[in-house]
């Protein structure tokens, strides 16, 4: 490795200086919708996502189906509703298995350095020089088609960013005093590290939560709309704008609105994470 | 750094990326036997086979043979590019990947350059407005094109403009360069939308920073003119954080790509490798599994030798691990 000092953000992700109040709120608001969709979806969608009504067909945008309809009579509002629950659900299962392995690896590897150190990172590089997606395409490929592989794979591949950061965190922390003095009056290492240290660089843990939310989502959708996630005729968005892809001359909602629900969703979450990251980064580091 | 650092540094890299291959290749001809069932069903897959069949089978891809001597075999035929024939087609994968591969050569080739121009383009042009009106648009695009998944961009691409106006065509390859490459126009711009929001983030914050510094305000002061000021000065040091980011925008490329191709039903090697997934075409899944590690690991290799010609400091200092 070439000893170059690399600017922040320049390894995995960069993230941006400029960004107004009002589109961060506009995101905090649709997340807000999102959860409550997640929550209580059926008492607002219309139909079943299921429920197929052959008579009715294909339909455009209409008073009864906001959306219209797919090929085979399935109401796209309902559907786009109820694909709220996969779009949060394997994502957050992915950044919370992603948190704790990228929190312990990059704790261990800021404070302790030396060769654990050099192996979290030697492992960090490798990972962020992989396409990612493509890795799993190909592990869920030959180890056979399942939701539950495709999560595990996924935390895997996002835990990288987790560590980097935390890594940085603590090494800024590890130098200051009060760790001095939990060391010097011979606290455990696994003390100073999950009661000192773990709650100041939580505030960016969590910011970088946000981050890996989007990537995760993204990723998520993209198997399934390759046909390696969730199994057909689920109302997953990704599954959703694979199936009605070829409706775009006939019902063009039915693939935009699921492909507009993942844009939305995705930059919201990467605005919120990045304005929390800039927000709570700096607090950390006074203390 | 003289001479005869500069060759070693590239002969410790060069070995460098021949081990990280070595160690790829065990992972992908592991991947015959991660698959459940045994490698003789695997390469059956489910085709109902009388004796003489699995002997042959079992006699081409030496599975009698113990495990290591298995693994040499196969790194022998894979270095004369040799990876069996497929599963679902009885094609040497050869063969189709080199079908297979002219299209997305074209994608990539086509894709890079709009996002190369736009991406550089655009982020000197928000470093330079930077607060700006112009600065927000473009940053607020590149926010959206980081998030926005290649095959979401690709169908509202569609929508918009095969659909809604009619300018592009919607599917199908065409005939003829000028028509092959109106075809992958709207392919190419999918791709070059992800893409070039990445550059346009490295490129801007790189270029405000160089914008910055005291050598520009000197320059600018000695009346040099402000293009060579931009291009000369600034854009040759803004630059370094490109190079270093490139490793993460190949993985963006090679993964959009893939995405891109199935989107608009290009038959190219992405499309190729996602139905050979889904069809557990395991030999097929290996040769362009090795394809995609050997150019990966070549771009990084090409990336840390063009990092000394872009940034001559590194060259003065040690290298030394």
């Amino acid at each position: 490795m070439t000893t170059v000092a690399v600017p922040p953000g320049v390894r995995g992700r960069a993230r941006l200086l400029a960004r107004s109040p009002v589109t961060v709120s506009l995101s905090f608001a649709f997340l807000g919708i999102l959860v409550f969709l997640a929550l209580f979806g059926p008492l607002v969608a219309p139909n079943g996502p299921r429920s197929m009504d052959l008579s009715t067909g294909l339909t455009t945008p209409n008073s009864e189906f906001w959306f219209g309809t797919d090929d085979v009579g399935r109401d796209v509002f309902s559907r786009t509703i109820y694909g709220v629950r996969y779009a949060l659900f394997g994502p957050v299962l992915i950044v919370v298995g992603a948190f704790v392995i990228g929190n312990v690896l990059g704790l261990a590897a800021g404070y302790l350095g030396g060769l654990v150190d050099t192996s979290v990172m030697r492992w960090v590089d490798l990972m962020f020089a992989l396409p990612g997606l493509l890795v799993t395409i190909v592990l869920i490929g030959v180890l056979g088609a399942s939701y539950l592989l495709a999560v595990v794979v996924l935390i895997v591949l996002t835990s990288p960013f987790d560590a980097r950061i935390i890594r940085g965190a603590t090494l800024e922390q590890r130098s200051l005093p009060y760790v001095e003095a939990a060391r010097t009056i011979g606290l455990p290492v696994r003390a100073i590290l999950f009661r000192h240290i773990f709650p100041n660089v939580l505030p960016i843990a969590f910011a970088n939560a946000f981050l890996n939310f989007a990537f995760s989502l993204v990723a998520l959708s993209a198997l399934s709309f390759l046909g390696l996630g969730i199994g057909p005729g689920s109302a997953d968005w990704g599954r959703m704008l694979a199936e009605s892809r070829l409706l775009l001359f006939e019902n063009p909602v039915a693939a935009l609105a699921p492909g507009g629900m993942i844009v939305l969703t995705a930059t919201s979450m990467n605005l919120i994470g990045d304005w929390l990251y800039d927000r709570l980064a700096d607090r950390g580091r006074a203390r | 750094m003289n001479r005869r650092n500069l060759v070693a540094f590239i002969a410790r890299r060069l070995l460098a990326a021949v081990v990280m291959l070595m160690i790829v290749s065990v992972a992908i001809f592991g991947l015959l036997y991660a698959s459940p069932g045994s490698a003789e069903q695997v390469l059956l897959a489910g085709r109902v086979a009388n004796e003489e069949t699995r002997e042959n089978i079992r006699e081409r891809y030496n599975l009698d043979e113990p495990l290591p001597t298995q693994y040499s075999l196969w790194v022998k035929d894979a270095v004369r590019m040799d990876f069996g024939e497929s599963i679902r087609t009885g094609e040497p994968v050869t063969t189709a990947i080199k079908e297979r591969g002219r299209l997305s050569l074209r994608l990539g080739a086509y894709g890079f350059v709009v996002a190369f121009v736009t991406g550089i383009g655009l982020g000197i042009l928000s470093a330079v407005k930077n607060r700006s009106g112009i600065d927000r648009a473009v940053v607020s695009t590149s926010v959206v094109g980081a998030s926005a998944p290649p095959f979401v961009t690709g169908v509202f691409l569609l929508y918009v403009f095969a659909v809604l106006l009619g300018w592009f065509p919607a599917f199908g390859q065409g005939e003829g360069l000028v028509d092959e490459l109106w075809h992958l126009t709207l392919p190419a711009l999918t791709l070059a939308f992800g893409a070039s929001a990445l550059l346009i983030r490295f490129t801007r914050v790189g270029m405000i920073a160089a914008l910055d510094q005291d050598y520009v305000t000197f320059a600018r002061a000695r009346g040099v003119p402000e293009r060579r000021v931009l291009l000369g000065y600034a854009l040759r040091n803004a630059m370094i954080p490109v190079v270093t980011a490139s490793t993460v925008l190949l993985a963006a490329m090679l993964t959009g790509a893939v995405l891109i191709e199935v989107t608009f039903a290009l038959p190219g090697l992405g499309a190729l490798l996602v139905d050979s997934v889904a069809y557990k075409d395991v030999l097929m899944v290996q040769g362009l599994t090795m394809l995609l590690a050997a150019v990966a690991i070549l771009t990084n290799l090409l990336t840390d030798i063009l990092y000394l010609f872009a940034d001559p400091r590194i060259r003065y200092t040690r290298v030394t691990p």
